[in-house]
């Protein structure tokens, strides 16, 4: 308990990867919640890829865990971007209203 | 003891404020929960020794993405309480998805162990932070092993970039704007003219 291991930070990062799942199921009509839920899981697994790469010394992780953190930001970006347009073209961001493209 | 203390405290706030995210009535509420959970999330880093990811974090997550996020929450008018219609309805289908999700993990994780060969089969070993800090040793193998890797990330921030700027650029009509170039290039020929006024007349 006081020895602070591996699978201390697996399950932190287990927890946060399940509330941001949790987080997109409740908050299925608010698109800013659901991005932000997005980049909770995205959080969450770069805790895996940190911890994995601390406790076997191996620094591969971490350059990864930096490709993550890019996705990431071109992610949030694009979306909140995509968002922007959304609500110029609806004034609603409510994610039942996406449904011009019909699919 | 002290790092487990401060672990303890670091974890707990991260998943308390990562809950509080999800939750949250205020969406502006909820981007402050997840700037800290990120600094929280950073301090983990750092008790892993991986300061330079940490350092980044704080950076790229707090300085440009939960900030990204709060300029979009603030500018657009939006009614958040109709948008949370259906909390109630959708609460217990998302806490068991959550709770089966978890247990799934778990389940997982204890019946999981590394092999003592994955532990030699490290494919970049960290070098001792005594000889070399961990920037360096990033550094080091981010210019040389995965150079394309690292070009690739830099377009991939372009492409986001330029993608952003195309989608929220919009020219509005009937709005009113200063071109240099045509001031410039008026002359008085094509715009003054006499026109000959008879006495007692005017215009």
């Amino acid at each position: 308990m006081l020895e602070i291991g591996l699978g201390h930070y697996l399950t932190v990062a287990a927890i946060l990867f399940t509330l941001g799942i949790v987080g997109i199921f409740i908050n299925r009509k608010n698109v800013i919640v659901i991005l932000m839920s997005v980049e909770l899981m995205l959080l969450a697994v770069n805790i895996n890829l940190v911890a994995f790469s601390s406790f076997l010394n191996d620094l591969a992780g971490q350059i990864f865990a930096m490709f993550v953190l890019t996705v990431a930001a071109a992610e949030a970006a694009i979306g909140l971007a995509i968002l922007v347009v959304y609500f110029r073209n609806r004034d609603s961001i409510a994610v039942e209203d996406i449904n011009m493209m019909k699919g | 003891m002290i790092q487990a203390l401060v672990f303890y405290l670091f974890a707990t706030v991260t998943v308390l404020s990562a809950v509080m995210v999800v939750t949250s009535r205020n969406p502006v509420h909820s981007v402050l929960f997840l700037i800290l959970a990120f600094f929280n999330a950073a301090a983990l880093f750092l008790l892993m020794g991986a300061e330079f990811i940490a350092m980044m974090l704080v950076v790229v997550y707090v300085g440009a993405v939960a900030v990204l996020f709060l300029f979009v929450v603030m500018m657009l008018d939006i009614n958040f309480t109709a948008l949370r219609q259906g909390f109630q309805t959708y609460l217990p289908i998302g806490l068991l998805i959550g709770v089966v999700l978890f247990v799934e993990i778990l389940i997982s994780l204890g019946a999981w162990s590394i092999g003592p060969e994955m532990i030699a089969a490290a494919s970049a070993p960290t070098p001792a932070p005594a000889d070399v800090s961990n920037t360096k040793a990033i550094g080091k193998l981010l210019y040389t092993q995965y150079v394309l890797l690292f070009q690739i990330s830099g377009l991939i921030l372009l492409v986001a970039m330029i993608g952003a700027i195309v989608l929220t650029l919009r020219q509005r009509p009937g709005v009113l704007r200063q071109t240099i170039s045509e001031q410039v290039s008026r002359r008085p020929a094509d715009v003054v003219s006499l026109v000959d006024v008879n006495k007692g007349e005017g215009v």
